[in-house]
């Protein structure tokens, strides 16, 4: 190995030292139990394309967008049979219209909230790891990263329209399934927690 | 002026801000007189924050040690 390429390995092996935990934390909600595999895969990558990198600073998104791809391709590979999803049947459920006709706790003045009251951090990543990647992956990045998504769209080399559209159905799809975990797993049930 | 059909259809692209200047008025003024599509707006709005606080994990040692060995083994 050259000299030059031993100082880009060494500036690249720091830079990327530094994020694992931001990546690795990342990949965990979005690929759940293969987050290990998406950030070594996201490493191999990014050492490969160093040279695209523009500045230091762009470090932590450049590798962010990387990571997403790799979450895709490991998400793909372990998926054993795509999801059919009843689009039209999602696009008519109302979380907020459900809980209001079911009323779960009868005897509740803020209904509502109550109801995503009984959801804890770890509800809520098991309900986005019940969604297909294709519409987690932009909630995740959008609502818990903060990515925007005009920004998503450009890091995802993906048409704003695409993000939208995506982000829109993954929104409908983690309402079903917050009252779907709920129902399965007895959390609308007196005294539950 | 919209129905509460279409306001609520837009109220998370309302709080995401992508909706355009023309549609956001609308969405206000149709919550300015409906207090139904509030109670759907807060509930979006906290719907949001449940969504956020979703668990952020910490890479495990083990986890962590392998990926800066990976690192290391760059070639």
């Amino acid at each position: 190995m050259d000299a030059s390429r031993t100082e880009q390995r060494e500036s690249f092996r720091a830079l990327a030292s530094a994020q694992l935990p931001r990546l690795y934390s990342i990949a965990r909600r979005l690929v759940g139990d293969d987050a290990e595999d998406a950030v070594q895969d996201c490493l191999l990558k990014g050492f490969q394309r160093y040279d695209q990198l523009k500045s230091a600073e762009s470090a932590p998104a450049w590798l962010t967008s990387i990571l997403v791809n790799s979450c895709h391709d490991v998400g793909r590979a372990s998926a054993r049979r795509p999801q059919v999803i009843d689009f039209e049947e999602v696009e008519k459920f109302s979380l907020y219209r459900k809980i209001a006709y079911e009323d779960p706790f009868p005897y509740s003045d803020s209904l509502h909230l109550d109801f995503l009251g009984e959801f804890g951090p770890e509800d809520v990543h098991a309900v986005l790891m019940r969604l297909p990647p294709l519409y987690r992956i932009p909630l995740v990045l959008v609502y818990m990263e903060g990515f925007l998504a005009k920004e998503l769209a450009r890091r995802l080399d993906a048409p704003l329209g695409t993000v939208l559209a995506r982000l829109h159905r993954g929104r409908k799809l983690f309402e079903k399934e917050l009252w779907e975990y709920a129902r399965e797993t007895g959390l609308l049930k007196e005294g539950a927690r | 002026m919209i129905s509460c059909h279409e306001a609520v259809g837009q109220l998370w692209e309302y709080l995401d801000g992508v909706v355009d200047e023309a549609d956001r008025a609308l969405v206000e003024e149709h919550l300015s007189r409906c207090r139904r599509c509030c109670g759907e707006m807060e509930f979006a709005q906290e719907l949001r924050r449940t969504l956020a606080g979703s668990v952020r994990t910490e890479i495990p040692a083990d986890v962590l040690l392998r990926l800066n060995q990976t690192l290391e083994e760059l070639d």
